[in-house]
């Protein structure tokens, strides 16, 4: 494209235009978080915090803060969370993938049906219905409706994962003497786990960041980290809440860089088919 | 249909029928195959010689029919209880266990104890030329590698009967020549029962001890490779085995003559020869006596290394013969076929 020699200022300085700008789109909002974590005083003509320190990091984790506790709280919600998703999307994805099932893309297509409707009145309802079943207000509650939301990803990643284990590795084990479940086991999960592995970090991570569901099933008995952040900044408390948007992030990265690890392209290939 | 004696039969499919939906896959096939033989099902692509094969292995169902192995009806056992073993086209070997564990998979679903199956494993990497690639990763192996990996897999069980489906697609050819002499002297050192599915004539003539031509989910003829090459017994078997030059000839006294229409009104067939068992000659040369004399021009050439390849126009009828010497198109040129080169089956209906 560019001849040695042939260097081209325009283009290059157009790339670091955009670039730049994105950049800025991106880690901007980061950085005001980042100086608001650590600004113990910061009135409205400073351009910068006055002063700077720990003092709310202090409080976030003291041994009692409830920021440690909704933290726990949101992980442990995750985790169950995790359980139950995998528990339906691996015979789910396992079935969709291999099964020659008549209605396969329909199916597929259903279980994106809760994200195309909007959110609110959805979980509106899902209020009403849980507060007749004493499920309001519960881990059991906010685990189920964290659970149907990460479900759509699951099991398009799980049924996609399948997808791309090859049909011919699991005849050559029923040949070589498994029986179907031996087989299952010692061929089909172990190539597709990659893929769920990834599909079970997204299912963490979506519900590491729900709000509205929590807001409507989980308020006032159950804080997760999301529900404390708005509340300490609607409280005006940025500190608090930008510290809390701090936490949340160190997952979101750690696993994201995971998951791109793990979703190979054959995978990724699979996925809606 | 001529058929050599067979040995007590060891495999015996009866009468073998596959459908799916209302598309009949196999129909009423019946093979017998003796202890130690080595059977090819030789037929183009869709002809069904995978689906009997699968049928044998268990993984497709049998409409009708029986299959039997050693006195055994296995026809509705699931596959990992047959005791067969396959060779897939694409080897599929599993990707995420090495070498070793691949080849010694099949005694660990058989519960035998950890040392044994480090002793078998062994021994097949021995047998396979493959010492030392025990650790080694299944995408660390060449194309050749990877078929001896499946193949040692599938003889580690000690199979009731070996199958293998077209396992010498994916090579180079080359690679494929080696093999194929390497697997046949296998099979024979270690006696074991095989069934090898190929669309490859040439495989399936050097390979096998009898040859299944199939053709539309029917066996179209059953016989040794010789058998089948010099006899075939149908124009689909005459034309798969290379004889694919097809004229219409006319009866004329004890021998046949070309063109059909210009006949004396005798009985009517059609021939097959191969285009290596005719010659060119100047028009108007004697071939002998019953030699076939067919009248054409020549029209494309192509260049084979040691000889060309010639089609020749001949009225209506077009046909290759193989030929040394260099002619240009549009010369005039007499075909002769021997009359031991002809196979000659009744016209069509």
């Amino acid at each position: 494209m560019t001849s040695i020699g042939g260097f081209r200022w325009g283009e290059t300085l157009a790339r670091v235009v955009v670039i730049a700008l994105l950049a800025f789109a991106i880690f901007g909002p980061l950085a005001n978080l980042v100086l608001w974590a650590f600004a113990e005083r910061w009135y409205f003509p400073h351009k910068f915090p006055q002063e700077i320190g720990f003092t709310y990091w202090a409080r976030v984790f003291a041994p009692r803060g409830s920021a440690l506790a909704s933290l726990w709280t949101s992980v442990g919600i995750a985790c169950l969370t995790v359980l139950v998703t995998l528990a339906v999307a691996i015979p789910a994805g396992y079935a969709l993938a291999r099964l020659k099932l008549p209605a396969r893309t329909l199916i597929l297509l259903v279980f994106l049906l809760p994200q195309a409707v909007p959110n609110l009145p959805v979980y509106v309802n899902i209020a009403r219905v849980f507060y007749e079943l004493r499920l309001n207000g519960t881990v059991t509650g906010v685990v189920l409706v964290h659970a149907a939301h990460g479900l759509v990803l699951a099991v398009w990643i799980a049924s996609a994962a399948f997808a791309a284990v090859d049909a011919s590795l699991e005849e050559a084990a029923r040949n070589m003497g498994a029986s179907a479940w031996r087989c299952w086991t010692t061929v089909t999960l172990p190539l597709a786990l990659p893929g769920l592995i990834a599909s079970a970090i997204f299912v963490f991570l979506e519900s590491l960041d729900e709000f509205t569901g929590t807001y409507f099933v989980g308020v006032p008995d159950v804080t997760t980290m999301p529900l404390l952040m708005f509340n300490a900044s609607m409280g005006g408390n940025y500190q608090i809440a930008s510290i809390t948007a701090l936490l949340l992030l160190v997952p979101s990265i750690a696993f994201m860089l995971l998951v791109e690890r793990f979703l190979k392209a054959d995978v990724l290939a699979m996925i809606g088919r | 249909m001529a058929q050599t004696p067979v040995a007590a039969p060891y495999l015996h499919a009866d009468a073998v029928s596959v459908s799916y939906g209302a598309t009949r896959v196999l129909d009423r096939v019946s093979l017998t195959v003796a202890r130690g033989e080595l059977v090819a099902l030789l037929g183009s692509s869709g002809c069904g010689k995978t689906t009997l094969l699968r049928s044998i292995a268990g993984f497709v169902v049998p409409t009708e029919g029986r299959i039997v192995v050693d006195g055994r009806d296995i026809t509705r056992l699931p596959p990992e209880a047959r005791g067969t073993a396959m060779m897939f086209q694409s080897y599929a070997l599993w990707p995420h266990m090495n070498v070793a564990a691949n080849i010694g998979y099949g005694l660990r679903m058989r519960g035998k104890p950890r040392d044994e199956i480090a002793k078998r494993v062994g021994e097949m990497l021995r047998l396979l030329q493959l010492e030392g690639y025990g650790e080694r990763t299944i995408g660390a192996l060449s194309g050749g590698q990877k078929q001896r990996v499946a193949l040692g897999r599938a003889l580690a069980v000690d199979p009731s009967v070996l199958l293998l489906d077209e396992p010498m697609s994916n090579l180079d050819y080359r690679v494929r020549l080696e093999l194929r002499h390497e697997l046949r002297a296998l099979q024979q050192r270690v006696g074991i029962t095989a069934i090898y599915v190929t669309h490859d004539r040439e495989e399936a003539l050097t390979l096998a001890d009898r040859i299944a031509v199939i053709d539309a989910g029917r066996i179209a003829q059953l016989g040794t490779p010789d058998e089948v090459f010099h006899r075939p017994v149908s124009p689909f078997v005459a034309g798969f085995m290379g004889a694919d030059n097809a004229i219409d000839v006319v009866r004329s006294g004890d021998a046949w003559s070309w063109p059909a229409s210009a006949g004396p009104g005798g009985a009517r067939a059609r021939a097959h020869f191969r285009a290596d068992r005719a010659r060119l000659a100047p028009p108007g040369t004697d071939g002998g006596r019953g030699t076939l004399a067919i009248d054409g021009t020549v029209g494309q050439r192509v260049y084979l290394g040691t000889q060309y390849r010639y089609r020749i126009h001949a009225g209506a009828d077009d046909f290759w013969v193989e030929d040394a010497e260099r002619r240009e198109e549009g010369a005039p040129v007499r075909a002769l076929v021997p009359p031991e080169a002809l196979l000659v089956f009744p016209a069509a209906a």
